[in-house]
């Protein structure tokens, strides 16, 4: 028998949601309104005076080829962030799971990085790597290995990825792991039974069942390194070495408020926005299909 | 219980007395924190306990870029302060925001306090004026780059420590002999760009930009790429390679090195001196910054970098009188030579100049003076007057990506000039765009 609250106030409902609305609407519809406005002009810092360019300033960035370029250090930064943290939360959750003795103190531990703030989360890192004063550089360079990422490209992607992933991968350690306990252990113990192994076991039941999560995750992963990792960049490269690590929102930032061109920034938070609804879209249309819930 | 009355008494009092007092409350932006801000709020509380008609309120709003975007926000909102501290880099924004700044001179002229231009040393004050030599800011901390030189690295690559270090002919010999006795630093850097292209190019008299370097309008093109600048940053490339020149980073990372005795050559703001002073366990110099004896002119006279004091508009009639008592009061030799003592700034007037060489701390300190000499030595031409491009924050970090392309190899000197050239441009022809 299906239960059902019936409003017979029209207005009810519409006032009971109002709330919310509002704060969509003024934290989300009226900036996301301010910069597709503004994405046609170029206006001077103070805002003293504007002039409306149309698309001149869309023509301006994909006209520049470190523009273009950004869209590919995004994507290969992305990738690299998402899947390193998923990955590793994952093997990270499944052992957790299994483990009887002092399971609490080595889930406390797991989740501790999550409290860092992405800023700080860089500053570790630096501090670690730093090429004239880390640890790891100086341990690096006794193997004979020279560490320096205000130089090589390479290396400051590796360490922008590793400090990002490293604060994101608590996150998904949490989630995986209620993910794994919320596996009926009747199904495991069934397969076990007929003899499957723990990887087979694994493939063929835990991920499968588990596929909401990482659906979930993976939609926070990437909105994650999209957004929420401008501060491990900022501390640690700056975008550096020749723009090796400028990820598009870094570049919104830099050129709005290290360069005060705000015409320029807003179109580029316009394409950012375009570019994460075609994403989420494609998420839910495509990948959401394999999900089983 | 009986306490608390006689406080609410006391405080109830007070605050019935405040307003025939009332002074009228000067907001003062600025961007230093630590031992800086503290040197700060002490020449502000001096002003403060001096009369008793205006108070001046100094509040910290980050570093230089944070400091620059919390004054435009707060313009933008109209709560802006009176006086806001912008970086050098900012100038060319601030200078064209006509309608949100008030010149100094300006300020001066109408409260009626003396105020004379030439009194203020002109290689300072000449970054900071018209190209009529009218002050638009009043220059606050000012530096110019310096060569430190760890003596004993010398000695110990069996070089005389008082060796000539004054061309770059001769930094490369010393640099060879410290490579060959297995020095792991022979030379680093801080700040590349306003010490190895902006500098150099007022140094040896040779344009970084067209325009007289931006002073004569906004329609300016980079010229950074010629003879003189190639040949500087193809010898440093080489260097790099041959691992005699050793990059530590945008800023001034390359400090920290250097003070703990890794490094034996430094180039570095004249400010860093209290810090090398503090920390270095070894015997050290300071020498002028290096020249290249071929080129004409050279040494001309370097320039400055560090911040000056931005009136903004809007505000009442009387309270720009009080900025004015507090830029005159900051302008006393008294105030300015204490400040150039502590801090390794430069001092803005002559006055505070002659007032140190008199106590003899030039000679307790030696060293000390040579930013001062190094910038006074001749009157500055069009190309080492300063620079006053826009964007120039982000044009300084596209040259720093070019440069580091020098350093690791991937590119030549020439095409990493030309490339710094083509994209700075292009954010020029942006700021003359949102300014014309």
């Amino acid at each position: 028998m299906e239960k059902r609250v019936v409003f017979d106030n029209r207005w009810l409902p519409y006032l009971l949601v109002a709330p919310q609305l509002l704060v969509t609407f003024v934290f989300f519809f009226w900036p996301a309104g301010q910069a597709i406005y503004q994405s046609a002009f170029i206006p001077d810092p103070f805002g003293l005076k504007t002039q409306f360019v149309g698309l001149g300033n869309f023509e301006y960035l994909f006209g520049n080829r470190y523009y273009r370029e950004s869209f590919l250090t995004t994507a290969v930064f992305s990738v690299l962030v998402t899947v390193s943290a998923m990955s590793f939360a994952l093997w990270l959750a499944v052992l957790a799971d299994r483990v009887i003795k002092g399971s609490s103190a080595y889930r406390t531990l797991l989740i501790w990085p999550y409290a860092v703030a992405p800023a700080i989360a860089g500053v570790l890192w630096l501090f670690m790597f730093n090429p004239f004063t880390g640890i790891i550089a100086w341990m690096l360079a006794q193997l004979g290995y020279t560490w320096n990422h205000t130089l090589d490209g390479g290396q400051a992607m590796a360490l922008v990825v590793a400090a990002s992933a490293w604060k994101q991968i608590s996150y998904n350690f949490l989630f995986f792991l209620a993910g794994l306990q919320a596996i009926p252990k009747s199904v495991i113990e069934a397969a076990a039974i007929d003899g499957a192994s723990f990887w087979r076991r694994f493939w063929t039941i835990v991920f499968p069942l588990l596929s909401p999560t990482t659906f979930f995750l993976l939609v926070v992963n990437i909105i994650y390194a999209f957004f929420d990792t401008f501060g491990v960049i900022h501390t640690i490269t700056k975008g550096g070495p020749e723009q090796s690590t400028t990820i598009l929102v870094y570049k919104v930032f830099s050129d709005g408020f290290v360069g005060q061109d705000l015409g320029s920034s807003a179109a580029q938070s316009v394409i950012l926005l375009g570019l994460v609804g075609v994403l989420t879209v494609v998420q839910f249309r495509f990948i959401e299909r394999r999900v089983h819930y | 219980m009986k306490k608390f009355v006689a406080a609410g008494v006391v405080a109830a009092l007070m605050a019935g007395v405040a307003p025939a007092t009332a002074a009228t409350q000067i907001d003062f932006w600025h961007a230093f924190t630590g031992r800086l801000g503290e040197l700060l709020d002490e020449q502000v509380s001096k002003f403060n306990e001096s009369q008793d008609e205006y108070t001046v309120v100094a509040t910290n709003k980050g570093n230089y870029s944070e400091t620059l975007n919390a004054g435009i926000a707060a313009f933008r909102a109209g709560e802006q302060p009176d006086i806001l501290q912008v970086f050098e880099v900012g100038t060319a924004t601030m200078m064209g925001a006509k309608g949100a700044i008030k010149p100094v001179y300006e300020v001066m002229a109408e409260s009626g306090l003396p105020f004379d231009q030439s009194a203020y040393l002109a290689a300072v004050a000449g970054y900071y004026t018209t190209t009529d030599g009218q002050m638009l800011s009043l220059p606050y901390n000012s530096s110019t780059p310096v060569l430190y030189v760890n003596r004993d690295a010398l000695e110990a690559a069996g070089l005389d420590p008082d060796m000539d270090l004054s061309t770059w002919d001769k930094v490369g010999t010393a640099l060879d002999a410290l490579k060959e006795s297995g020095h792991k630093c022979p030379l680093t850097t801080a700040w590349q760009s306003w010490v190895h292209l902006e500098n150099l190019s007022a140094y040896h008299n040779v344009p970084f930009a067209t325009k007289e370097n931006g002073f004569a309008g906004v329609d300016t093109e980079l010229s950074l790429n010629g003879d003189v600048q190639v040949k500087h940053i193809d010898t440093l490339g080489q260097w790099a390679k041959d691992g005699k020149f050793i990059y530590s980073g945008r800023r001034n990372e390359g400090g920290a090195p250097f003070r703990a005795g890794e490094c034996a050559l430094f180039t570095e703001s004249s400010a860093g001196y209290a810090g090398v002073k503090n920390e270095a366990t070894f015997d050290f110099d300071i020498r002028p910054l290096p020249y290249w004896s071929g080129v004409e002119g050279a040494p001309q006279n370097t320039i400055i970098g560090g911040a000056s004091l931005w009136v903004m508009q809007g505000q009442t009639e009387e309270e720009y009188k009080g900025v004015a008592a507090f830029f005159n009061f900051l302008s006393s030799s008294e105030i300015q030579a204490k400040w150039h003592q502590d801090t390794g700034y430069l001092p803005i007037t002559m006055a505070a100049y002659e007032e140190t060489k008199a106590s003899g701390y030039y000679d307790e300190n030696p060293g000390t003076d040579i930013a001062i000499i190094q910038m006074t030595g001749k009157a500055p031409t069009a190309n080492s007057k300063g620079l006053r491009l826009g964007s120039f924050d982000q044009i300084r970090g596209i040259i720093d990506e070019e440069l580091e392309g020098v350093w690791n190899g991937s590119k030549s000197a020439q095409e990493a000039l030309d490339s710094a050239a083509e994209r700075g441009n292009e954010l020029l022809r942006r700021f003359e765009q949102a300014n014309r």
